[in-house]
């Protein structure tokens, strides 16, 4: 955004125009006007990366110290630095210097990389026209206004108007599958009647500014010949050649380049994707002030208290401990917070830098089991899932509603044809086993069912499936729409085969007959007019028009007797599942078709508004047409798409359909996936019921909401707790048209009001439609849900170009690899091949997922919770004097070494129910459902378990210090002794602790567990066992090893272990349910409920 | 960008850690390990409860406090801090056998050895026996560092300047006569503090380390000169001042002044009267301190500790009890885990 700003600001020049003006092959014009040195545009650079050399250690830092926690953590180090502080600057320096290289390292990685994409495309070589010879150059060297060469396969440089293309009928073929996810083949026109020669060109072309619609431009090309009056030829989205698609079925093509680099459509495009963040980390936020409040608070009690203690006689400076002279003249309110700020500093470890980095790690290494895991491959794309995001795992366990599209998404997008329509009279195809190609078999009339329309009919009927389309013949059938082909393989399998198009004529084979027709005009689709159009003539010079598009689209525009005699029938496949269309046609006489066709080319010659007026034509022509039939397309039903709707609802999860589709065709779907069940009443909030009463959609609207709330909301209070027996189930359905109704009302205070009605509507129900959604329509609705009470998880799936604005909308977002390319697959956060995937990555991948990093979480503040709890109390035995407990070694370690890596491992690799048991009982989701282990009870569970703890540790050792003597010799231990026992017994107290909650011990459990505490021992021997030259204190010399010999020693620490660790022991066992279920629900539900805390 | 899709068979590998399939081992707390499990505990604890019961029983442990703060005690007189050089003596019984060996500690009460800066306040390359710290010693030492004539201190810092020198002489009266006890000075510092970590500089005679340096302000001797019977306890391996220098970790704390161990009180002081004798030096009243001696002997367990013992009892007897009523409540409701 920011960057398309500064662009703007660069690139656009100081006089702001709405159009720029390049002259094609940088020749000036010898026209009329005089050669204005063309403003400068940017070169053809993509610059996608973030850094340079030169700025990566400063920006990158800056960035780095943003983040709250790194900047809390330098704060602390530099205090440690500034002020004299009990432990030295080293205990936080080491920690955070090492996540702040870890962290410079993986981005300074990460640019590189992006870096080495640059210069990939910037490097890629070119073939520029210079003096009418091809030259080699970098893509990034082409300016605005070179004529640039490209090759079959290749793709465009930067934004191109054809010029010139190898192929006879001046077309070109591209696929931008890359840019907008569609693979099919689109053509694109030279612009018409230049030269053939581009050396003699001598041609301007003037056109809007960079903007980033893929499929909106408008220019203008003026061509000036010798003596002549420069020629103007109008340039539309079908001459601009796109930067990222690709050159097919071409040899080669010439193009000048009009928008570069930065200013092409891609990089417009391009947009950093929005960082998406997911509820455990706003309950780590929410965790860590609470536990800011306790640092401050335990700083603030010391220092009061120290200043207290003070004051009693011969306490402030006994004569013992004199002071010096520095600290006497020191002000008494700057020794204060100088002390204030010492506590900080001594208890700063209650928020450990490595919960940052291991959540990080748990998350990325996490994230790979996703990409692992092979039930989630798909031989037929030979792909697995893919994770474009590791932030968002645990939000996988949390999903309460899921958004799914319904074309390619719960359905194939697999379309064939079944059945048609033709006059009121039905035509079924039977013969199964001609399935493949209809080719010979099929001659002759279809089979009829009782009675047949004229064969005129028949034959018309077919030539308009024939005709009105934009399917292209390659080798097979290209085209943008599935249901295109369909209709052409159909109207084949009745006899009458499209050939191809060439040169605008289209041809036909009719049984051994060539039909040839002229095609004069495309009214090209689009989702508002819903419906498309092409005008042909035939041989013997009629004009006729064909139209297809969807009832609602069609019926106004022909005449009503004939809608009487198709709509049952439409109505009938659409109830069936079935995608239907209606085709008209129309005779033109030729006066309407002049008309018609000044209309058309006026409109497309137009430079502003040229969308608008071309509607406008459109419209006037496709009326007074006569209806023929209508088709019926079925779309099959994804693999499990039924199983995995069900499992999905069995956890709990509200499933909205959110479909551009008509409702009947998606009410049969629902059906079809048992989102709606035979017993579900439907509440329908549709144009049609809208209208029904005949009154205004406004008050009818307001009384159908009204009603269906008092049904949902007022009359079952336990809705909530819904699809239990006996509880009606209810399913929603709205369209597109009554939602803007919804959520655009004419008074604001009615949209509020609505919204909320809609809202606990919609909630209230087990299912709900969404039909005839514009894409955007549909980010609205997940938005709308996203945003109201109690802020639901949402996920949003779908597969084509028209979900991405939903998966991006939605806290998750789920790509299909299906076969509308990959533009949601880019945008998605989790990739999987088919619908039935999403079943294992939620209920089991998620739940896994989920309950690891909360327990992780949790963990993570427990153990440094009752890891510094004693160092404070100690503070109480010490005259408040900040001494340490424990030893800088041991504050530096115990996060990094001593205790991280069972915690980690477990967060991996913990299973506290199998995927299989989790993948059966779906209700199990619902368990972990509303951030369940991260809600206040559990944490103040552990934080009481963690105060718990730490008292335990610190009184115990202190009873046990009430001894003359610990060893057998009689002599004394002193202060580095006793943090030295507290410590080792915290070290396994918390070690054992996470090993009681580990429900799933494979070999690296075992390894890093005992490792850790092996690891633990060994380092101290050591540590204690040599003097160490760099230390100047050798505190701990042998003061470990001096402690292992008294038995005391050791019988307070296994007294302490097991007496921290016994409610743990004792609770999963006074949990358990006492009731005569089966054993295996009883097993399961003591391991979770182990684990919720 | 331009990238293409890589790799046509890209199928994930099929092994037991990437399916998350790894053999593993799932235990489940059920009542059928819980139960015998606290049984064993519950009575392995009382065992050892009882042990350190009987053990902490049988140690003896005398205290006497001399600090002077009652006018009609011995050492009051020597509470007036203008009294120099002051010797004081306390008279007690033992009535029975105390049985050797003997430890005698001294201790002291609201004293707060592990202040942070007073912990701080030593130089530990000059007491390893670096000359080089001898005459610049590190700036930790503040406020002593070097004496006002700015002749640095040597130990300097506050731990070494205020090494407890009150010394005390133990006497039986037998028919009314002294018999002097003998008190052995040897190990009652850890053995890796006199001989690794503290050294003195190998220059003989250890005076001549010393010279150019001043003692530390409250001493009486130099270092060098610290115990005159002993020539080899002197300097920084002198035993009471390493004692001293192991800071303690608590406000109340003793430390290992001698060990009797020789002589006719090798198996302990026989009942009978005795006679400390005190040389009063070491001023606590200021901070409302308390000084006192205590006599005690030491088992396999260390000093006397009822707590540990009883401790014991408690989680023992807790952990049979707790699957008692485990017991009950499962025959009652069944034990689910038997079908």
């Amino acid at each position: 955004m920011l960057r398309r700003i500064f662009n703007r600001l660069l690139g656009g020049d100081e006089r702001r125009v709405d159009s720029r003006t390049i002259y094609i092959g940088h020749r000036s014009c010898p026209a009329s006007e005089a050669f204005i040195p063309p403003p400068k545009f940017c070169d053809n650079r993509i610059v996608s990366s973030k850094y340079t050399i030169w700025n990566f250690l400063p920006k990158n830092l800056f960035e780095q110290f943003r983040r709250i926690a790194n900047f809390y953590f330098l704060i602390i180090f530099l205090v440690q630095v500034i002020v004299d502080t009990p432990t030295s600057p080293v205990t936080s320096g080491l920690p955070l210097f090492f996540v702040i290289i870890v962290t410079a390292i993986k981005q300074g990685y990460e640019d590189w990389l992006r870096h080495k994409a640059d210069n990939e495309v910037n490097k890629y070589p070119v073939k520029v026209l210079e003096d009418g010879k091809p030259v080699d150059k970098d893509s990034e060297k082409i300016k605005v206004g070179d004529v640039v060469e490209v090759k079959e396969n290749e793709t465009f440089p930067c934004d191109l108007i054809l010029l010139q293309s190898s192929r006879d009928d001046n077309t070109c073929f591209v696929t931008t599958a890359s840019l907008d996810g569609e693979s099919n083949h689109k053509t694109h026109y030279t612009v018409p009647d230049t030269e053939k020669d581009l050396d003699s060109l001598s041609a301007t072309i003037e056109c809007e500014q960079p903007q980033p619609d893929l499929y909106k431009f408008v220019g203008r090309m003026h061509i000036y010949k010798s003596n002549q009056e420069p020629a103007v030829r109008s340039l539309g989205p079908e001459n601009l050649l796109l930067k990222g698609a690709t050159l097919k079925n071409t040899q080669k093509i010439l193009g000048v380049a009009v928008y570069t680099g930065m200013e092409t459509k891609m990089a417009l495009n391009y947009q950093g994707k929005s960082q998406k963040r997911s509820v455990v980390e706003k309950s780590i936020n929410a965790f860590l002030l609470v536990y800011l409040c306790i640092l401050l608070s335990k700083a603030l009690v010391c220092t009061t208290l120290k200043y207290v203690f003070q004051n009693k006689p011969g306490q402030d400076e006994p004569w013992y401990n004199e002071k010096t002279q520095r600290e006497k003249d020191t002000n008494l309110y700057l020794k204060m917070f100088t002390d204030f700020l010492s506590f900080m500093v001594l208890f700063n470890f209650i928020i450990p830098v490595s919960m940052y980095v291991t959540v990080e790690m748990q998350k990325f290494l996490g994230s790979f089991f996703i990409g692992w895991d092979k039930d989630f491959y798909d031989p037929e794309i030979k792909e697995g899932a893919l994770v474009n995001t590791s932030d968002l795992n645990e939000e996988l366990g949390q999903v309460e509603y899921v958004f799914t599209d319904k074309t390619g998404t719960l359905t194939q997008n697999n379309m064939e044809f079944i059945e048609c329509c033709i006059d009121g009279f039905q035509y079924k195809y039977h013969d199964s086993s001609s399935e493949l190609d209809g080719f010979g078999v099929t001659y002759g009339p279809m089979s009829k069912l009782q009675q047949k329309a004229g064969w005129e009919r028949e034959e018309l009927f077919l030539r308009a499936l024939c005709l009105c389309h934009t399917v292209q013949e390659e080798k097979g059938f290209i085209a943008s729409s599935p249901d295109e082909i369909a209709l052409v393989k159909g109207a084949m399998r009745y006899g009458f085969t499209f050939m191809g198009l060439e040169s605008k004529t289209m041809k036909i084979l009719n049984k051994n007959d060539v039909e040839m027709y002229e095609l004069l005009h495309v009214l090209n689709f689009d989702p508002v007019r819903r419906r498309m159009s092409v005008i042909v003539r035939t041989r013997s010079g009629d004009t006729l028009l064909f139209c297809k598009g969807a009832d609602s689209s069609i019926f106004p525009r022909v005449k009503l007797e004939e809608v009487e005699r198709i709509r049952m029938h439409v109505e009938r496949s659409a109830t069936e599942g079935y995608r239907t269309l209606c085709v008209a046609y129309k005779c033109l006489s030729a006066e309407e078709y002049e008309h018609a066709d000044k209309g058309l080319k006026e409109a497309r010659l137009a430079l502003q508004d040229r969308e608008e007026k071309l509607t406008a034509v459109y419209n006037q022509v496709e009326t007074g047409m006569s209806l023929i039939g209508a088709t019926a397309v079925e779309d099959r039903l994804q693999e499990e798409a039924a199983e995995t709707m069900e499992a999905l609802q069995g956890a709990g999860i509200k499933v909205w359909v959110l479909t551009g589709d008509k409702m009947e065709t998606a009410k049969s779907t629902c059906y079809a996936c048992r989102l709606f069940q035979r017993n579900t009443e439907l509440l329908e909030l549709t144009v049609r019921t809208l209208e029904e009463r005949g009154r205004r959609r406004e008050d009818r609207l307001h009384e159908l909401l009204l009603e269906y709330h008092k049904k949902t909301v007022q009359d079952s209070p336990l809705a909530k707790t819904s699809w239990s027996v006996g509880n009606q189930d209810y399913g929603f359905i709205v369209d597109g048209a009554s939602l803007t109704m919804v959520l655009n009302s004419s008074s604001d205070s009615n949209t509020s009001h609505y919204k909320n009605l809609f809202l606990q509507i919609c909630q209230n129900c087990t299912a709900v439609l969404c039909c005839r959604m514009a894409p955007l329509q549909k980010a609205q609705i997940v938005k709308l849900v996203k945003n109201s009470k109690g802020s639901p998880i949402t996920l949003s799936i779908g597969d084509g170009a028209n979900d991405v604005s939903m998966i991006l909308e939605a806290h998750v977002g789920i790509g299909i690899k299906g076969k509308e390319g990959r533009q949601a697959v880019r945008n998605s956060d989790y990739a999987i091949p088919k619908l039935k995937h999403l079943k294992k990555l939620l209920l089991a991948h998620g739940h896994l997922y989920y309950v690891r990093i909360a327990h992780l979480v949790q963990y993570f503040f427990y153990k440094n919770l009752c890891f510094i709890l004693p160092q404070f109390l100690y503070q109480f035995f010490c005259g408040y004097s900040q001494q340490p407990l424990y030893d800088a070694a041991y504050l530096t370690m115990y996060n990094i070494c001593f205790t991280s890596m069972p915690i980690l491992a477990y967060s991996l690799l913990e299973q506290h129910i199998g995927m299989e048991v989790l993948l059966c009982n779906a209700t199990l989701y619902s368990d972990i459902a509303k951030n369940a282990m991260l809600r206040w009870p559990p944490f103040i569970y552990w934080t009481l378990l963690g105060v718990y703890h730490g008292l335990l540790f610190f009184f115990g050792v202190r009873l046990l210090f009430g001894n003359l003597a610990l060893p057998d010799n009689g002599q004394v231990f002193g202060n580095w002794s006793y943090g030295t026992i507290v410590f080792t017994v915290l070290v396994f107290t918390v070690t054992l602790k996470l090993a009681l909650d580990t429900r799933h011990w494979t070999w690296i459990n075992h390894f890093v567990i005992w490792g850790s505490l092996a690891f633990y021992v060994l380092f101290s021997l050591f540590w204690g066992g040599i003097i160490w030259p760099f230390l100047s204190q050798q505190r701990l010399y042998f003061v470990f090893a001096n402690m292992l010999s008294s038995v005391s020693t050791w019988l307070v620490m296994i007294l302490l272990v097991l007496l921290s660790l016994l409610p743990e022991i004792l609770l999963p066992v006074l949990r358990k349910p006492r009731g005569p279920h089966a054993r295996q629900v009883q097993l399961k539900q003591t391991r979770t409920q182990t684990l919720y805390f | 960008m331009v990238k293409e899709e890589l790799s046509t068979e890209n199928r994930p590998d099929n092994t037991a850690f990437t399916q998350q399939r790894l053999p593993a081992w799932q235990p489940i707390l059920s009542a059928g390990i819980i139960i015998p499990g606290f049984v064993l505990i519950g009575l392995a604890f009382i065992g050892i409860g009882v042990a350190l019961l009987v053990t902490s029983q049988s140690i003896q442990v005398m205290e006497i406090d001399y600090t002077g703060v009652d006018q009609g005690s011995p050492c009051f007189k020597c509470t007036d801090s203008t009294v120099s050089n002051c010797k004081c003596e306390i008279e007690f019984t033992i009535d029975k056998l105390f049985e050797g060996p003997v430890f005698f500690y001294y201790g002291l009460s609201n004293y707060f050895q592990n202040y942070r800066k007073y912990g701080a306040s030593k130089d530990a390359s000059q007491l390893s026996g670096d000359l080089d710290y001898f005459t610049s010693p590190a700036t930790e030492c503040d406020p002593y560092i070097k004496d006002n004539n700015d002749k640095p201190i040597v130990p300097c810092g506050s731990i070494a300047n205020s090494m407890f020198n009150d010394s005390f002489v133990l006497s039986r009266l037998i028919n009314g006569a002294k018999e002097v006890v003998p008190l052995d000075g040897k190990g009652i510092s850890w053995w890796t503090d006199y001989n690794v970590k503290y050294r003195n500089p190998s220059i003989t005679p250890l005076k001549n380390a010393f010279n150019g340096t001043v003692k530390p302000i409250n001493w009486p001797r130099p270092a060098y000169e610290l115990d005159t019977s002993d020539p080899a306890n002197n300097g920084f391996i002198n035993q009471d001042f390493l004692v001293w220098m192991r800071r303690a970790a608590l406000p109340n704390f003793r430390k290992l002044y001698r060990r009797i161990t020789e002589g006719n009180y090798a198996d302990g002081l026989p009942a009978g009267d005795y006679s400390l004798e005190i040389t009063y030096n070491y001023p606590v009243l200021s901070f409302d301190g308390r000084k006192k001696v205590v006599f005690s002997n030491v088992s396999w367990m260390g000093g006397k500790n009822e707590f540990l013992g009883i401790a014991y009892l408690v989680i023992g007897s807790l952990c049979v009890i707790m699957s008692i009523v485990m017991l009950i409540v499962y025959a009652k409701f069944k034990f689910p885990d038997e079908d």
